[in-house]
């Protein structure tokens, strides 16, 4: 099967003055469509400057990226929105929902970037807002809705560009633990139901369980590629001190 | 595409009503300034541009028109007998000195015109009429100078240039630049008010013959009538104008005014359109992270401008009918004709819109990935 994400050898540096921080370090990783992907690892470990290069929102310094078969890699920053339009949906840990436009319109404003007519964007809106439960919601401002809801609006969105690949930022971290299980049953459904290639960085030890496939990052490098069935106990007990200390 | 724009703009009412503010007050400055300059430039040439003449000849070295130099009347034969001269006659516009019934003075300017003439005729005329002037010591005047020069009605007797002038009539609108108001009068009346000799005059106006080339009689009055200046009306008109405005200085002051208008207007604009930007730039991170190109937050950036525009203009211009209309029972009126009122609206659209590409900048930089920052 074709990766939707195949990553080789990347490597990432900051430039900082004469010198630079090597935030990734010869990471190699692929996601298949129908696979919900989870990247753990502690603060700074270079989780969210991967998936901004898997998510052409960061360039690579070095290295190969092919996003639905095409190389990001040399891309020139003109061309990556169009790529990032074309593939990928994006899910905030804050929701990033614009504050002045409806549920419906939040919605709206992805398909109208896909291009999509005014009246064909308000007919998908309605139906991807039913699909995640909040049809009655169409007219609610971000401000009328609780945190679940939000992000539900957002996946909403992300959709809506009928996107290969949804790309997740903390999606439950600004979530109490039943919204975030719903949060992530409709992420779960995403990937095995419609045959997205799911990528979620989190430290929610909580919703681990979900995953496919866990990806652990130290240092900038791969430090674990478990599948699910075969996830470790311990890397299970790793997640919740951090967690629970805060460190996430 | 959903009305981000509009709600951006109109989320925040505090921020919408400074910029507006700052909008309205730039156009009504912009309104005002030009329309004082447009006033004052109207104002300079009154006389030459309602003069009907085709040619102005003048003494050597004449700069405009209150400048004028007495020269021998008997040239009006010489002018009359160059071939194209349809109609010349001659005519006195001089300062002089008003004396009011309280006994204080104010300086006019006389006009000194040939009643049976089509040419320099008082225009406007709200009461009585041209041929009034024919009986003695006729004088007509603009109502705007009534009270300035102390008249109350028509039939009242004052004295210019120590000799007897009666009012006859009066117009409306003929404003003179120089705060002296225009007072029309028969030509030998305005020698007399002038102060000027039986045999004098100060410009001849000629009128073409019909048919008649403009460059070859004006070339042939120069080459048969010796030490005068011959200039077209248009040209005479822009002399005139041209030293009023620029070379006293006046012009450039309000032009000047005129400017900072603008500057204040797109400083306003351009701080609160930026601070706007400013508070959604997360909103605009997100949009670039969703694959919107720059031009697409473009546009969201100058729809806003451009609605701010539209709005701030329709009540700048509210409130600049209110000024234009108020000036005109008063000495500086403030013109506003509908081509500035339509220019107005492009310059307004063209600073908003401009006072927005300092947005555009700020937006250029944004990093999407921004957007992954908690």
């Amino acid at each position: 099967m074709q990766s939707a994400i195949a990553v080789r050898q990347l490597l990432k540096k900051y430039e900082e003055g004469t010198s630079g921080t090597l935030a990734l370090r010869g990471v190699d990783v692929d996601v298949h469509p129908g696979e919900l992907l989870m990247l753990m690892g502690p603060s700074g470990s270079g989780k969210t400057t991967l998936l901004s290069i898997m998510g052409c929102i960061l360039t690579a310094t070095s290295g190969s990226v092919r996003v639905a078969g095409r190389e990001v890699v040399g891309l020139s920053e003109k061309q990556l929105p169009a790529l990032r339009l074309e593939h990928i949906g994006f899910v905030f840990q804050g929701f990033n929902l614009f504050p002045t436009l409806t549920a419906g319109e939040n919605v709206e404003l992805m398909l109208d970037l896909k291009g999509a007519s005014s009246s064909r964007a308000k007919l998908r809106a309605h139906e991807l807002l039913e699909q995640v439960g909040l049809g009655e919601k169409y007219n609610a401002f971000p401000a009328d809705l609780s945190g679940g809801q939000k992000q539900r609006v957002a996946i909403a969105r992300a959709l809506a560009g009928d996107p290969g690949i949804i790309l997740a930022d903390e999606p439950t971290a600004a979530l109490d633990s039943h919204t975030g299980r719903t949060v992530m049953e409709m992420m779960t459904e995403l990937a095995h139901k419609r045959g997205r290639a799911v990528v979620i960085v989190t430290h929610d030890s909580r919703v681990v369980n979900y995953a496919d496939r866990i990806v652990r990052i130290e240092d900038g490098a791969i430090a674990g590629n478990t599948e699910a069935e075969t996830v470790p106990p311990e890397l299970l007990a790793q997640s919740l001190p951090q967690a629970a200390m805060g460190l996430a | 595409m959903p009305p981000l724009a509009q709600r951006n703009l109109f989320h925040d009412k505090v921020r919408l009503a400074v910029t507006l503010t700052g909008i309205v007050f730039s156009v009504v400055l912009i309104v005002v300034q030009l329309g004082l300059f447009l006033g004052f430039t109207t104002a300079t040439s009154n006389l030459i541009d309602h003069s009907g003449a085709d040619l102005w000849i003048t003494s050597k070295n004449v700069p405009y028109v209150e400048q004028g130099v007495a020269f021998s009347e008997r040239k009006l034969n010489q002018v009359r007998a160059v071939p194209g001269v349809g109609d010349a006659q001659k005519l006195i516009t001089r300062w002089t000195q008003w004396k009011r019934h309280d006994g204080g003075q104010d300086s006019v300017q006389i006009v000194g015109i040939n009643v049976d003439d089509k040419m320099e005729r008082p225009w406007n005329l709200v009461q009585g009429s041209i041929e009034d002037l024919k009986s003695p010591d006729a004088v007509i005047l603009d109502e705007l100078y009534k009270q300035k020069l102390g008249v109350t009605g028509v039939g009242e007797v004052f004295e210019i240039g120590g000799y007897r002038a009666r009012v006859v009539g009066f117009t409306r609108g003929i404003r003179s630049f120089t705060t002296s108001p225009y007072v029309f009068t028969t030509f030998k009346n305005a020698q007399n008010f002038a102060n000027l000799r039986e045999d004098q005059t100060m410009f001849i106006l000629v009128k073409l013959a019909p048919g008649a080339n403009l460059e070859q009689v004006r070339h042939d009055l120069l080459a048969n009538v010796k030490d005068v200046e011959v200039f077209k009306t248009a040209e005479f008109s822009r002399m005139t104008t041209f030293y009023w405005m620029f070379t006293t200085g006046a012009g450039v002051a309000v032009l000047i005014a005129a400017v900072l208008g603008l500057v204040v207007g797109f400083v306003v604009v351009a701080q609160t359109i930026y601070a706007t930007t400013v508070d959604h730039i997360r909103e605009y991170g997100t949009l670039k992270a969703m694959g919107a190109p720059n031009s697409y937050v473009y546009k969201v950036i100058m729809k806003q401008a451009a609605i701010a525009a539209v709005l701030g203009y329709a009540l700048g211009m509210i409130v600049s009918v209110f000024v234009v209309n108020g000036s005109q029972k008063g000495g500086a009126a403030i013109l506003m004709p509908p081509p500035m009122a339509v220019g107005m609206f492009f310059l307004t659209l063209l600073m908003c819109v401009g006072a927005a590409l300092v947005s555009i900048n700020k937006v250029t930089r944004i990093d999407p990935a921004m957007v992954f920052k908690g």
